[in-house]
Formats: C-alpha cells, structure tokens, sequence
C-alpha cells in the first residue's frame, strides 16, 4: 500500500517535468501578456515580472516548490489562481461525464451480456455491428446530428449551454433541475457513445470466455435459473476487463470532453482547455495537465481496489 | 421386482456439426436401481459424458437428444422443458464434474455456492441453510468447516475441492448422482480416499449413483453393474463381478488386458491396438471389428445387437468370448 502511494507520487512527478518542459517549447508567453506596442524595456520588465527571465531549471524549482505549498500559479489572462479557474468549471464537466458514464453502462453492460451469452443469435449480431458505429463514428459529427435533429428539426432539445443549476452542498449544479436535464441529455448521449460500444464489445468477449467455463455448468447442473447464471456466475467473472476500459474512458471523459464541450458549449473543464491553450495562459494548462494526471492515478488506484472486491484472488500489492 | 429409478431406453443424443451428423450416443439402454452404483465405461469419444449430461438436460446445440426416453421415477424427463427441468437438476439429480479445479466459481465463497442450492430446492431460512452447509462438510471429511465456509476456491487444495462439490451435489438430498469421472484430476493417493468418500455418502443417503469413468479399476472397486460403452453405444452390460472376471465382449477383455497388475511382471502389458474411429466414418457393421482380433467377415456386414450372453451379461458380439477357465 505504501509502495503503491509512493509510486503514485513518482508518476506525478514525472508527469510535472514532462508538462513543465513540454510547455517552455511552445514558444514565449510573455507576448501574450503584453500590448502590441509595448517597448523592448517593457517587454524585459514583463518577463522580469513573470519570472521567465530566470534558468529552465530554477523557473522549474519555482513551480514545484510553489505547487507543493498549494499555489498552482495565476492565469495571465484572469489574474486569479489558474486551480479556481479549473475547479469553477469542473462540476459541469463531472456532471455531464457522470451521466454519460452511466448512460454507457447501464446499456453496455445487459447487452454485452445478452450478446456474449447467445452469439450465434440475430440480435446478438444486431448488437455487434451496431456497436462498430458507437466506436467509428466521430463524436463531433454525432454531436452535430444530434443537434441538428433534437434542436434544429423538432426543436425539441436546447443545443447550447448548460441551463438552470442549483446550488448543491456548494457545487452549482444542473442534474437537479429539469432545465438542466434537458441541456444534458444530448451532449451526455454523444459523449457516451464511444464508452457504451466499447464496454459492451469487453463485456461480450469477457462473457463468451466466461460460459464457456465448467463453473457455468456445474451452475446449471444445479438447477440454476438462466439469469442468476448469467448474471451472478457468469458477469462476475467477466468483469475484470470491464472495470478496467470503464476507469480509463472514464479518466478519459474528464479530462478530455473537449470536443463534445466546444460543440454544445458547455461551461466544462475542457471549454476552459481549449481556449486556454488559444491564449497561450500557460499556468492553466499545466495545472489541468497537473490535475488530469492526478485524476488518471487515482482512478487506476480505485481500479486496482474493485479488481479486489471482485475476484478474491487479487490483491493490491 | 420394483421398477428402476432411472430407465434410460434407446437414448439417441446426437450433433449436428460442420463436419457432419455425430451420432456421440446412438440407442443407449440400461438402468439404474435407488440405491444403485452403476459404471459408465469407456475410451475417450464413447459418449459416456454425453450421456450424463443428457439425463440433466445439459445438452447444448448444436447437441441434441433425438430419440429415446429417460424415465426417472416413472416419468420421461427428456420431455420436460426448461423449466421444470430446473427443479429436477440439482434436487433429484446432481452432478460431479471431473476437475474441481474448475467446478467451482472462483469469486464466490464456497459456503455461497452451497448456499446456493438450498436456497433454490428447500424453504429453510438462512441459519438452518447455514447449519446444514456445514453438516454437510463435516460429513465430507472437512474440518473446521463453519470456518472454511467462508474461504474461496483457491484456498482449497483440488482434493478438498472435490469434497466440497461432492458436498454441494448431496445437500439437496437427490436420489441420483452422475458422477463424471470424478477422480481423474486428482493423485492418486486422494483418488481412493475421495471414491471411498462417495461410496460411504451414497450407502448413508440411499441415493443412486452413475460413476462415469475409463478407469476399469475404478469401477470394479466402486460399481455394483457396469455398462461399457463403445462409439455411442453399449456393446456389454451385467453385474461388475462377472464382467471383471469373464467378460463378454473382446473389447471389455482388451480393457482389463490393459491394467497393469504388480504380479505380473514377465509378459508386457497388453493393449487394445489402434484407436478409435471417427464416429461419422463406421458405416455398416461392428463398430469394433476394426481393433479386434476375432473380427470375420461377419463382422463388417452387421451390426451386432445386444443380446443376453450368460448369467447377468449381456454384450453386442456376434462372437462373444467363452466363459474362461481361470
């Protein structure tokens, strides 16, 4: 357990040098900050004041040094700590990559049951090739379809914006306001899409390995009904794969929205990405970075403690 | 005479596979009486789990019971459907599979698994389900058993998991256990120690027992009649005595040929020469003549039927062997 916090720690390290770098190529933020007409001694003192002046290595040691007191930085074009940015803006995204989440399982999981259990059946085929469009086709086109029907044809959804929130134990949210849902729904069903295909093609294959196990038979030698074999014998054991691909779209629907975000222009994390990254506010890039590395460590711990209530043969090292 | 627990008459399971019908039972007769070991013998491929798996109602497609009647207790569960299936499997009739490395679900308890029949066969309440659990393992030669109730699988060696899946077939109190090849996966020393087991567990309860297997010594030790089955069919049946002593047909002689006895160690052991044959490929005739060396031309134009030979043997041979003077 130990071994593990501290290997987390490492990776986060890691993660910060890497980001930290890859940043300070991206070309000089100090123009960003400046006016256009600004003078060589004014351009100085900018960078003076920013710090940027100063070695790779100590503008580093600053950043780091900062970090582990709990000060990520300001944006340079806010002026107000780059983590209140983020952190406004992160239970939009939550909310919406929750729903989606579980929107995708809740479909995934029965289906990927239904199909890996009765193979050669029609709708089991049914189901399969429909799930290659969930995988292949683009969520920016699916998003756009789906306002150009539901918005734009039946006016029938809002296309745009994230609709009345409320305040809930000091997080604004929508999920709580019928106004809310009806912004959620669509962008919810485009970021679920991928997720859902690729949870039911893992719960397929895991079930199609799992029946055929003689512990599936000795179940039905025991007078077991189809449905208690199915999904107490045959599910459980099929699940490993599942939970792992759900922590990582998971991971991945957090931190990457970006592209259903934009199209729906939901207020979420990946919005604030984007236009920082068009703005060059470098200290808001690295914390989101900062913070989706933080994000994909915990998830995978989280992983690793489920794999464990799942299959008592494993256990977190 | 009283009528038999299970009546099996002219079982035809066959599959319909790419390469062609499979015939893997094809008009199998014998019986079984309560209280009853009966033998299922044979080489790999002679249907003898198809068997087991079809008086359950385990056969999945592309398998499938053709013809022929299973009458357990009175009636023909061949026609039941699914459902009142389900109340026969685990309640009058249970299984124990060959690996109980494999048998039990690795990510339950093995108290939960046993849970689990009663809960589907009885109406007893969660602690009198508990008390009889681990009565049941006592009774199976495992100690501490209100504690191993709560370990998995993997916590148990394959002899003490065979314990327990022979456990969980008994604890619904069925009358018939199919047994298939119950002691192939484990030592041998366990071996013994787990056929003394369900020979003690079937006299206390009175069920009836089918033990499946290809090990002659197995059976002659444990089974009250034998069936030997070649090709999906049965080529000789009768009391277990006689047919260890003086069997019928030249293939069972060729089986108890192939036992190494420590006695004898001056000629070497015996086989049955080649294999055998693909079961689409037989055509007309006895399925043996091709391994046997008393085959005539006889032999290659019918099939021979099952017919009463002597005493309690019956065996499908146009040439049975004599009575043996040894």
């Amino acid at each position: 357990m130990i071994k593990r916090l501290l290997q987390m720690m490492l990776v986060l390290f890691v993660v910060s040098v890497i980001v930290f770098l890859m940043m300070s190529f991206t070309g000089d933020p100090v123009f960003m900050v400046i006016p256009i007409d600004s003078t060589a001694a004014e351009i100085e003192q900018a960078r003076r004041l920013l710090g940027l002046d100063q070695s790779l290595f100590s503008q580093y040691w600053i950043f780091l040094s900062n970090l582990l007191q709990g000060d990520f930085g300001r944006s340079y074009v806010f002026r107000q700590p780059a983590m209140d940015l983020i952190l406004e803006r992160l239970p939009a995204t939550m909310e919406m990559v929750v729903v989606a989440m579980g929107i995708a399982t809740v479909i995934a999981i029965p289906l990927g049951v239904y199909a890996g259990a009765n193979p050669n059946r029609a709708a089991s085929r049914s189901i399969m090739a429909a799930s290659l469009f969930g995988i292949s086709l683009p969520g920016f086109w699916v998003g756009m379809m789906l306002i150009f029907f539901f918005s734009v044809r039946f006016q029938f959804l809002p296309s745009s914006g994230r609709g009345e929130t409320i305040e809930v134990l000091g997080l604004r949210l929508s999920i709580f306001t019928a106004d809310g849902w009806s912004h959620m729904i669509l962008p919810a069903v485009t970021l679920a899409l991928a997720t859902l295909a690729i949870i039911l093609r893992i719960t397929r294959a895991g079930m199609m390995e799992v029946m055929r196990q003689d512990y599936i038979k000795f179940a039905r030698a025991k007078g077991a009904s189809r449905r208690h074999i199915l999904f107490a014998h045959g599910l459980k054991n099929a699940l490993i794969p599942v939970v792992t691909i759900f922590g990582l779209q998971l991971g991945d629907l957090i931190a990457f929205a970006t592209i259903t975000e934009t199209i729906f222009a939901w207020p979420g994390t990946g919005k604030l990405l984007i236009d920082s990254i068009y703005r060059g506010d470098r200290p808001v890039i690295v914390v989101y970075l900062m913070l989706t590395a933080f994000i994909f460590v915990v998830i995978n711990f989280l992983v690793d403690i489920v794999y464990t209530l799942i299959d008592p043969r494993i256990t977190v090292k | 005479m009283a009528e038999p627990l299970l009546d099996i008459r002219g079982l035809q399971t066959h599959f319909h596979t790419f390469g062609g019908l499979v015939k893997a039972v094809d008009g199998v007769s014998f019986d079984v009486k309560a209280g009853e070991i009966v033998g299922l013998v044979g080489e790999s491929g002679g249907g003898k789990s198809v068997i087991g798996f079809s008086i359950v109602g385990l056969i999945d497609p592309p398998g499938k019971i053709v013809g022929g009647e299973i009458r357990f207790d009175g009636r023909d569960i061949a026609k039941l459907d699914e459902r009142a299936m389900r109340r026969v499997r685990g309640r009058e009739i249970a299984m124990v599979f060959q690996d109980p490395m494999t048998s039990l679900n690795p990510v339950y308890t093995v108290g939960r698994q046993m849970d689990e029949v009663l809960r589907l066969h009885t109406d007893l309440d969660k602690a009198a389900r508990r008390a009889r659990c681990i009565r049941m393992l006592e009774d199976v030669g495992i100690s501490e058993a209100d504690k191993r109730l709560d370990a998995y699988p993997h916590q148990f060696s394959g002899g003490m998991r065979q314990r327990v899946v022979i456990a969980i077939a008994l604890l619904a109190g069925s009358r018939l256990i199919i047994a298939d090849e119950p002691t192939t996966a484990l030592d041998v020393t366990v071996q013994s120690q787990i056929l003394k087991l369900m020979r003690r567990q079937v006299e206390d309860t009175g069920a009836a027992m089918i033990l499946v297997t290809h090990d002659l010594a197995v059976v002659s030790e444990m089974a009250d009649r034998v069936v030997v089955l070649y090709c999906g069919r049965v080529i000789e049946r009768g009391l277990t005595d006689e047919i260890i002593a003086n069997p019928a047909h030249p293939y069972t002689r060729g089986l108890l040929d192939s036992i190494p006895r420590i006695a004898d160690r001056q000629h070497r052991l015996r086989q049955i020469p080649g294999t055998v044959p693909d079961i689409r490929s037989i055509g007309l005739g006895c399925s043996f003549r091709a391994r046997c060396s008393r085959a005539q031309s006889l032999c290659a134009e019918r099939s021979p039927d099952l017919a009463h030979v002597r005493g309690s043997l019956d065996a499908a041979c146009h040439f049975p062997l004599e009575e043996a003077a040894r």
